[in-house]
């Protein structure tokens, strides 16, 4: 059958922060730039990220620089980052802040008219710029306006189905548009995948719908491998309460600017949960912590409170404060920013919140505590990737931002991605038009692989199907949630790759009701496909890492094992198979081994 | 838990009308819960837009009991509840299906505003600007892009303008024509081809924006108020006649 064929050099699949940098990239480099997004332009995650963008720039704090940037990201990452992608990253960061100014960013100013940075969990400094506490919608829309004017193409609500492939080479991708439900055939050089996330395998999750791992999936089923998919990064501070809320998140800048957690009794719990890996670094006592002030230099007497541990750290802890009963009436932790910041500084600084909460919890965060508890956030894992140029194991794909594994290790720390959107977008873009632009000829498209595409997507509306899509997919959420979720044991990861079997069989069965047009119920019957895969990656990547590290918690291995630090969990596609191998990594070089205190660490569980 | 009715239209194109769905009320819903909760089980084909359900995105625009709203944002308990809430699609726009509509008009007038042009940086490579002089730029950048205020605006509502651009770009064009560091001067483009002189300030765009953002007060007035400085202000006429200048006509893009 012939379908609207759309040619590009180079072809982007999302248009986040990673998929905008990218094009704008790209089109700079001469290929001529397609970008294929699901949302509307200015819709996609990115807009949500709230706290900020890290770069030692220096400006909040003298003592800063990339090397300081490089050990943080490293132990945040408990150590199992892709060094050679946090050096590229931590010593680019500064230049792609600044760079977004040109462009029209305005971040929040120092007194004295330079961009100003916040305190966040794991940074030894300030070093997030940030426009209060809606620094994700400032970097879009800023990409967005300037993207526009660089000759590249968006095609807007147009979700890709599968790549195309041309032998082992990437050759484009194959896509429905949402408004009319017609097929159309994206002809490229080269493919950026730049999708984003997957938190729709949980059913408590900050994400939005759309974040249904495709770029994974794509990628696995293309060939190329997926690495550290047992890092799920649940951020501790999501909201609790009332049920249609939760799960939505409570920026840590607002611990950034001074809130500090509190059990049922209003006793500041974080005091108890340092790891060895960081003592002497944190605030021991209450009292100490009280000296300590955002947005001025810490000293030896006034050490940074333990509420802006690492995210892990801090997930961990509520979780164990709820499940010992001291957790707040809706089994979650206090949040009290009321007490540590004025009126007037709250609404400065967090007004994203203050309305939030208001809104649609009617609470005042002036004058009351928030609730809080672990909400599904981010994925450190994703594909396996050049730290250069972002290409994948697939000659032709690449790979940038979530979707992409490496840089962030076990535990990603906030405000390093959308830094990493911007450093690896630029990096993605780059790398795809340089090798668009020596390839001579479009690669070829096998219509035998087209027909199979089609047939797939289209037999959710067959009348043989007994499934409801919508069903399938919260049985599917609350598998993961329950098997493979914060905390997680063998019998219950081994027990949820066999429900996912089952779910895989389900998923083939799903029946729509109504026409192709714009049909929201179609639409999820083909995302499952790759909710699934990606949840079996995180499943069979989790079963077989016995030990806890980062945003892997196992019930039944608690502590970090000094032989498993040394290895990521690699899967890839084998005969039809998921298969799993763990990898040595390249070991850190001397010199930025030393900027690491700690040899590997014994964090307590 | 109560049950309530819904009135939510259905179709595509030029067809369609209202159907009725009920149902139940759980603790802090809103508008796109109710909605969301019919797909799932009542309409599986039910076409909505909508993405981060927290009011930071803006695409779950529609009118709810014939008020622009965000359906995330629009909490079930401050609607009358013993009456059914009606639900439908933004009327200035045309509509693709149920509750969506074609928004690309706004996009084609966004490659219309020429981009932002900065001064060089100084000489220790940053660019200098003070908190109270952006304090009010960083405002119209809170723009979500929801377009509730280009669905109200009486002049693209009901008079075909098509020069217009709306209240959602003059706030843009506010913001770059206040940033201290764009060198373009936008004043011509927005008197003659962004049609600024359309909008008789009645404020309906600034009771929309659910990001609170004072769309007339601060954006179209002050921007309105330096056309008219540039143009029409005769004692500024007689200064650039007397020192021999033209009004700023540099010309845009257009």
């Amino acid at each position: 059958m012939n379908h609207e064929t759309i040619e590009h050099d180079v072809i982007i699949i999302g248009a986040g922060g990673a998929g905008l940098r990218a094009a704008i990239e790209a089109s700079g480099k001469g290929a001529s730039v397609g970008v294929v997004c699901k949302s509307l332009l200015g819709k996609a995650h990115t807009a949500m990220a709230e706290g900020g963008m890290a770069a030692a720039l220096t400006t909040a704090d003298p003592r800063d620089n990339w090397e300081m940037h490089f050990r943080d990201t490293i132990r945040g990452g408990k150590m199992l980052n892709n060094w050679r992608m946090v050096k590229i990253f931590t010593q680019e960061a500064p230049d792609r802040v600044n760079e977004l100014e040109e462009w029209g960013a305005l971040f929040d100013r120092t007194d004295d008219g330079r961009i100003l940075q916040r305190n966040f969990g794991g940074h030894q400094y300030a070093r997030l710029a940030h426009v209060g506490d809606r620094t994700g919608l400032e970097m879009l829309r800023t990409l967005q306006n300037h993207g526009i004017h660089q000759g590249i193409e968006v095609y807007m609500e147009c979700t890709v189905v599968d790549l195309l492939m041309d032998g082992g080479k990437a050759a484009g991708a194959f896509a429905y548009w949402r408004d009319s439900g017609t097929f159309v055939q994206f002809r490229a050089k080269a493919v950026v995948l730049a999708t984003g996330g997957l938190g729709k395998c949980y059913t408590i999750t900050s994400n939005s719908w759309e974040c249904t791992g495709d770029g994974q999936a794509l990628a696995y089923r293309a060939g190329a491998e997926l690495i550290d998919m047992e890092f799920v990064q649940f951020h501790p501070t999501g909201m609790v309460w009332p049920p249609s809320v939760r799960g939505l998140l409570v920026t840590e800048g607002v611990r950034g600017e001074g809130g500090v957690l509190r059990d049922k009794d209003g006793k500041r719990f974080m005091f108890d949960y340092i790891p060895e890996m960081f003592a002497g670094e944190y605030a021991e006592t209450e009292e100490e912590a009280k000296r300590w002030r955002p947005g001025v230099p810490e000293g030896p007497d006034a050490r940074r409170p333990p509420d802006l541990l690492t995210r892990d750290v801090v997930a961990r802890a509520i979780r164990a404060e709820v499940r010992a009963g001291r957790g707040s009436p809706h089994g979650g932790a206090y949040l009290d920013i009321a007490s540590q910041a004025s009126e007037a500084q709250i609404k400065k600084k967090l007004p994203g919140m203050y309305h939030q909460f208001m809104q649609l919890a009617s609470l005042d965060i002036t004058k009351e505590y928030m609730e809080v508890g672990p909400t599904s956030h981010y994925v450190m894992g994703g594909v396996r990737v050049d730290p250069e140029t972002c290409s994948t194991s697939v000659p032709g794909l690449f790979a940038a931002g979530e979707v992409a594994g490496g840089l962030h290790g076990a535990n990603r720390l906030g405000g390093n991605s959308l830094t990493d959107l911007m450093v690896f977008g630029r990096r993605a873009g780059a790398g795809a038009a340089e090798y668009a632009g020596a390839l001579s000829a479009m690669p070829g498209v096998n219509p035998d692989q087209v027909r199979d595409i089609e047939r797939l997507a289209l037999a959710p509306f067959e009348e043989s199907g007994t499934e409801n899509p919508y069903e399938v997919m919260q049985d599917l959420q609350k598998m993961m949630e329950h098997d493979s979720g914060i905390v997680r044991a063998k019998e219950e990861l081994a027990d949820g790759l066999g429900k996912l079997r089952t779910l895989k069989e389900r998923s083939v069965k799903v029946r729509v009701e109504g026409n192709r047009q714009y049909n929201p119920g179609w639409h999820y019957a083909l995302d499952l496909h790759n909710l699934i895969m990606v949840s079996e990656a995180i499943t069979l990547s989790a079963l077989h890492r016995d030990e806890s590290r980062g945003g892997h918690t196992r019930e039944d291995f608690p502590e970090s094992s000094p032989e498993l630090e040394k290895v990521n969990t690699v899967v890839r596609n084998r005969d039809g198979e998921m298969a799993w191998e763990h990898v040595t990594r390249e070991p850190l070089p001397g010199d930025l081994q030393e900027l690491l205190s700690h040899p590997h660490l014994e964090e307590p569980n | 838990m109560t049950d309530v009715t819904f009135r939510v239209f259905r179709g595509a194109g030029t067809q369609g009308g209202f159907e009725e769905y009920t149902v139940q009320l759980s603790e802090g819903m809103v508008v796109l819960d109710a909605v969301l909760d019919i797909q799932a089980s009542q309409a599986g084909d039910l076409a909505v837009r909508w993405n981060c359900k927290a009011g930071k995105c803006g695409s779950c625009s529609a009118e709810v009991n014939g008020k622009p709203r965000l359906m995330c944002m629009t909490r079930m308990n401050t609607l009358p509840l013993d009456q059914p809430v009606t639900i439908e699609p933004m009327r200035s726009f045309p509509l693709i299906k149920d509750l969506v509509t074609d928004v690309k008009r706004n996009f084609e007038i966004n490659k219309r505003v020429r981009p932002f042009k900065p001064k060089p940086r100084q000489a220790d490579g940053t660019h200098r600007m003070m908190q109270y002089d952006i304090d009010r730029i960083q405002e119209f950048h809170k723009c979500i892009e929801c377009f509730l205020c280009q669905d109200v605006c009486h002049v693209m509502r009901d008079h075909q303008k098509p020069d217009f651009i709306g209240p959602r770009f003059l706030i843009r064009l506010a913001a770059l024509v206040m940033h201290p560091l764009d060198t373009e001067n936008r004043l011509t483009e927005l008197k003659d081809a962004f049609g600024i002189g359309y909008c008789n300030i009645t404020k309906c765009c600034t009771e929309v924006c659910p990001e609170n953002i004072k769309i007339t007060d601060n954006a179209i007035i002050p921007l309105k108020e330096r056309v008219a400085g540039n143009f029409y202000d005769p004692l500024a006429w007689l200064w650039r006649k007397a020192r021999g200048k033209r009004p700023d006509t540099r010309p845009g893009t257009e």
